[in-house]
């Protein structure tokens, strides 16, 4: 295993939080307490974690209708993400965006873009800009199976392809279009073969293992930070939950939702680093305390904020350097 | 001062712009090819000699594709030009331009900027519907899209170069028989107005309309071609004793609506011209405006002269039939006296 034993905690750790913070969500829409609906990112926390290890604030990510893991991966405050779930002034958008949108550009996470596909060529043109501005910087999409199946995949990894641009296309594939299996949806076997078409590099990950995406991940990013062009990573993975809250999931079965709950990527990198003597027990109870605390800590503050005034619906519809 | 086109003033537009600015570039379809079009109305027409192929980025045929990287590019820090070559082509990009250009400030809570310009020839011009249609009034519809459409060639300049500075997306809608285009894109039929353009940094302010011809009997509103044809009926109404007054707005999104409310309060009278079909055109939405706003200064109902709610047809008699003619703006005003 080539990772250090603080990265492997970290991993770990950044999974752990974003699994207890969407935990808690899920609680508090249930009371409700959050609007809306939300789509939970349980069961590919690896996805998220493995790929934005590797990132800096001045890459760039696009996201998805399932931002949280994305966002916390990326360094979005969990106060910001949860105040923006609460739909309040204090939010990552200001209560404009809501669970759908959420991101933060200080960080180079683009707020999410819940248009299947629609990030893809979003992140691409970031790509762009990294080069053109030689900023050594690299941009990645987030994406599922499902929006391989929209032009949009299709236009941008052949214009990434083509201008050799330091993009990572990282396709989270969890089986299912919201209710739609890919068995209905793809003659093929896999996305990453997509990848030929447009004369790409492609690998597949097992995308329940941190340690594989974060390995197959170094290897994308590394690519497209030295010039070496676009990667279409495939990371195989799970959707624990439900597509939105209101899924009760009658499309797929209980035997086939207990195995990969066998997978799950965080009770499996829990016990390869007690196996692995790389932490002990109580390490990992103080992670689980100190990720609870930081959860209990956002929902605080998001609780504390001031909701916005309804005439702000008004503002922001342009650009305003003085209203920043 | 140089006599020019509107494709010159466009042409020289971006030269300045991006000899101003290294993060200004062109992205579009056969905007840059050796040999090739320079766009489809030469708009774009030798500027990767100087400017290399790095910053004219011809891209495959991809709208939604080059659309979605224009908005990505301009929320990273670069300044895209981005070109479809016809106006319809816009629907193929559309979710890029509503969804994501439109509501990215919006949606971060004014924390993101996409300072992306978008250039759209409309117009009927012998080519079938697929080729001809009017989209000002879908664009406008979208909050968080500026529009401007130049009609002659000192607007042309001075309003790209606006848009190329402003943080926000701006769709450029300009008129195949208003560009002046030479060679094998000269287009039958055109209009083609020169004038005079400074060859110093000027601009034209986004949101700020024009008197194109003063008058106190009634106001006559149009853009683009039909702006023309609002002139060109001016002429002929004055003949009769009716002085007519011709606005352009040449800004549609944010509109100088004083500009429009103030000539109505003046002639009681407003005939609005545009291409587009009717239903839910634009010329509905200025009528309501003003019937809204200033409904107790008119002396006669609101008249639309609009193309047919019919898909723009290829015959060029049937064409003519279709787009608003100066014949139709003349009897639309005359009924109302």
């Amino acid at each position: 295993m080539p990772e250090s034993s603080v990265n492997a905690l970290d991993l770990y750790r950044t999974m752990l939080t974003i699994r207890r913070f969407e935990e808690r969500c899920n609680y508090l829409y249930m009371q409700g307490r959050i609007p809306s609906t939300l789509h939970l990112y349980i069961g590919q926390e690896a996805v998220a974690t493995g790929v934005c290890a590797h990132l800096l604030p001045s890459d760039y990510i696009s996201s998805t209708h399932r931002p949280h893991g994305h966002a916390i991966a990326k360094g979005v405050t969990l106060r910001s993400i949860m105040a923006e779930l609460f739909a309040k002034r204090t939010g990552c958008c200001k209560g404009k965006g809501g669970s759908m949108h959420v991101g933060d550009m200080a960080v180079g996470m683009f707020p999410a873009i819940a248009i299947v596909g629609g990030g893809i060529p979003v992140a691409t043109g970031a790509a762009l800009a990294c080069k053109r501005l030689a900023t050594g910087g690299v941009s990645v999409a987030f994406f599922g199976e499902g929006a391989t199946n929209e032009g949009a995949f299709h236009e941008a990894l052949n214009m990434a392809a083509i201008w050799q641009l330091p993009a990572v296309f990282v396709c989270e594939n969890n089986l299912y279009a919201a209710s739609t299996p890919v068995s209905v949806a793809f003659r093929t076997d896999s996305v990453v073969g997509r990848a030929a078409a447009y004369g790409l590099p492609g690998e597949v990950a097992d995308g329940n293992d941190v340690l594989a995406v974060h390995e197959a991940a170094g290897r994308a990013i590394e690519r497209a930070r030295s010039g070496g062009g676009p990667t279409l990573l495939e990371c195989m993975t799970y959707r624990q939950c439900g597509h939105s809250r209101s899924d009760p999931r009658a499309y797929r079965t209980k035997a086939e939702e207990e195995e990969w709950a066998g997978r799950d990527p965080i009770k499996r990198m829990g016990e390869q680093l007690l196996a692995q003597g790389l932490a002990t027990q109580s390490v990992l109870d103080q992670v689980e305390k100190d990720v609870t605390a930081a959860v209990d800590d956002a929902v605080a503050f998001a609780e504390a904020s001031p909701a916005p005034e309804p005439e702000e619906a008004l503002q922001h519809v342009f650009w305003d350097e003085a209203a920043l | 001062m140089t006599q020019m086109s509107i494709a010159e003033a466009l042409r020289q537009a971006i030269r300045e712009e991006m000899r101003r600015d290294e993060r200004v570039f062109c992205i579009g379809e056969d905007i840059g090819i050796p040999g090739g079009f320079g766009g489809a109305f030469t708009v774009t027409l030798g500027l990767s000699d100087e400017f290399g192929h790095e910053r004219i980025l011809d891209t495959p045929i991809s709208e939604l594709g080059l659309t979605g990287i224009a908005v990505g590019a301009a929320m990273a820090g670069l300044r895209p030009i981005a070109d479809v070559q016809y106006a319809d082509f816009l629907f193929l990009a559309m979710d890029q331009l509503a969804n994501e250009a439109a509501k990215m400030t919006y949606m971060s809570g004014g924390t993101v900027k996409v300072p992306l310009v978008m250039r759209a020839p409309v117009g009927a011009t012998a080519r079938g519907a697929q080729h001809a249609q009017s989209l000002e009034a879908f664009l406008c519809h979208i909050p968080g899209l500026k529009v401007v459409a130049p009609a002659t060639a000192y607007d042309a300049k001075g309003l790209l170069k606006s848009a190329v500075r402003d943080d926000n997306p701006v769709i450029v809608f300009e008129h195949k028989l208003l560009y002046g285009s030479k060679g094998p894109r000269t287009e039958k039929g055109a209009l083609s107005p020169v004038g005079e353009v400074p060859d110093e940094d000027y601009l034209v302010p986004i949101g700020k309309g024009i008197i194109r011809r003063a008058g106190k009997d009634v106001t006559i509103v149009g853009k683009l071609l039909t702006m023309y044809r609002a002139l060109a009926a001016a002429e002929v109404l004055a003949r009769d004793g009716i002085e007519a007054e011709v606005i352009d707005p040449r800004t549609l999104v944010p509109l100088d609506k004083e500009l429009i409310l103030e000539s109505v309060r003046k002639t009681g009278r407003l005939v609005i011209v545009e291409e587009d079909n009717l239903t839910g055109g634009w010329a509905g939405e200025i009528a309501a405006i003003v019937a809204e706003e200033a409904f107790y200064w008119l002396d006669a109902p609101i008249k639309r002269v609009s193309a047919p709610d019919v898909p723009p047809p290829f015959a060029p008699v049937m064409e003519q039939f279709y787009v608003p003619s100066a014949e139709r703006v003349v009897a639309a005003v005359k009924a109302l006296f």
